[in-house]
């Protein structure tokens, strides 16, 4: 499958070629970064502290990490606060796309994050709840900007059910349907989270990437899963994803950015590389 | 010192860092008043065409723009401020007239039957060809460099002279343009990490000869 789509292992392709992408994300709770194993919950002690989040940033940024995520899990006004802080001090200091999701509700939020240094802005359960936040937002800052993260539980043989709250609240609403009605109003990309797979290390769910990927026009992101690097090529090759997003194999140091980039580089598929700073 | 022109776009914030980053003394303006004693002029751009050229006619920038450039002044446009230099936008229901700086309509991107699920909006980072025009624009930096990219339009050039850098995305588009006292980028430069900041760096130093 690799070498049928990317025919040219080891070579570079003829013609420039958009990368695919290798994101790091930071799950940030009162301003430090934590990591849960399936959708652990904050108030219950399930996460683990790996460190300042400007920091890390700065850290993958040096690495060659292509685009950096935010999650506020603590998703209040304090945690908003507090993000601002974190996005417009990481701004400072890494000129890299950076997304920034949790806890935002309005038009009004999005902007704030903006204006902090943020390019990209995640809606989850703000979205379910009040879809039509997808098309204000595309509106006012446009589709590039909104991206909306889906948390995809299997819910039996080729179905897979949307959960809200951080994959604590039922939805009722199939995930592939609700991808492609996002991607209608206005989402310019989708995040694809397996719940299943979050925090196992045992792989992307392959089969919900692809079929989010094959129904919507726009750029999707798998999430949830990586422990190999192995994982990280099969769910861009036969995930068809156009970019990985990882936690824990970076936080605890099991791999670099730039030794995912290797590993993907020699599969034969097109990343960016860049030499060390 | 660098004059920034501030209309609104999101991405403000992160040029004038980037461009503090890259070496250069710059400041927000957001009238042609304030442009006083600026040397270059830079315009950022995120989001529509249409917006973007409505909030620069509100604020009277449009004419300062066309003016700055006319007198053979250093200008860079970055995004939808590359796109705006065009005549206009097909950009849904656009109706807003672009500055007429370049030749060329501003397109979307197609599906084409090599790529017939190409995904629209264009996210991440893309190789860009150096061509000679780009010379002066991409100093040090090596060709085929991956810039960031975030986009569903970009403008074809009438002249194919003008064309700094080529990229692939479906088809081949002009990523960046570079005519005498004119750079303009598809790409973000002050989100393209090193590279990036090379060509904001050599952008100061256009504006510091000149």
């Amino acid at each position: 499958m690799a070498g049928f789509l990317f025919p040219a292992s080891g070579f570079r392709p003829l013609l420039p070629v958009l990368a695919r992408r290798v994101i790091p994300c930071l799950d940030v709770h009162d301003g430090q970064v934590t990591r849960g194993v399936q959708f652990g919950r904050a108030e219950s002690g399930g996460l683990r502290n790996v460190g300042d989040p400007v920091e890390l940033a700065v850290r993958y940024n040096n690495q060659g990490a292509d685009e950096m995520v935010f999650f506020d899990i603590t998703a209040s006004s304090q945690g908003r606060a507090s993000m601002v802080d974190v996005i417009e001090r990481t701004a400072d200091r890494c000129f890299m796309p950076l997304t920034v999701g949790g806890g935002i509700r309005s038009v009004d939020d999005m902007g704030l994050m903006l204006r902090a240094g943020a390019d990209k802005i995640s809606l989850n359960s703000a979205a379910l709840a009040r879809p039509e936040l997808i098309r204000e937002g595309a509106a006012k800052y446009g589709s590039q900007c909104i991206v909306v993260s889906i948390d995809a539980r299997r819910a039996g043989p080729g179905r897979w059910e949307v959960f809200a709250k951080g994959g604590r609240e039922s939805t009722g609403l199939e995930a592939v349907e609700w991808a492609v009605r996002v991607v209608g109003l206005g989402a310019g990309e989708v995040v694809l989270n397996s719940i299943d797979a979050d925090g196992t290390r045992d792989g992307f769910d392959l089969e919900i990437t692809r079929r989010v990927s094959e129904s919507v026009g726009v750029p999707v992101v798998a999430s949830g899963g990586a422990g190999r690097l192995e994982h990280l090529a099969e769910v861009l090759v036969a995930g068809r994803a156009d970019a990985v997003l990882a936690a824990s194999i970076f936080h605890f140091g099991d791999f670099t950015v730039s030794d995912v980039k290797e590993f993907l580089a020699g599969r034969g598929i097109p990343v960016r590389r860049t030499p060390p700073i | 010192m660098l004059a920034l022109l501030d209309y609104g776009s999101g991405n403000i914030r992160s040029v004038e860092k980037a461009l503090h980053a890259a070496g250069a003394d710059v400041r927000r303006v957001a009238s042609p008043a304030d442009i006083g004693a600026a040397r270059g002029l830079v315009l950022p751009g995120v989001g529509a065409f249409d917006d973007c050229l409505q909030a620069l006619q509100r604020q009277a920038l449009a004419g300062a723009v066309q003016d700055w450039i006319s007198a053979g002044r250093p200008f860079l446009g970055i995004c939808v401020g590359y796109q705006a230099l065009f005549d206009r936008s097909e950009e849904f229901n656009s109706c807003a007239l672009g500055l007429g700086v370049f030749h060329g309509p501003v397109i979307r991107f197609q599906p084409t039957a090599a790529e017939p699920h190409l995904k629209i909006p264009q996210i991440g980072w893309n190789e860009v060809e150096i061509t000679p025009a780009g010379a002066p624009m991409f100093a040090g930096i090596p060709d085929r460099s991956h810039f960031y990219f975030v986009h569903s339009f970009f403008p074809k050039p009438q002249e194919d002279s003008i064309v700094a850098g080529r990229t692939e995305y479906g088809a081949p588009f002009a990523a960046a343009v570079c005519r005498d006292n004119i750079w303009a980028t598809q790409f973000h430069p002050e989100k393209s990490q090193r590279v990036g900041l090379q060509l904001l760096r050599n952008f100061s130093e256009f504006v510091r000869r000149n």
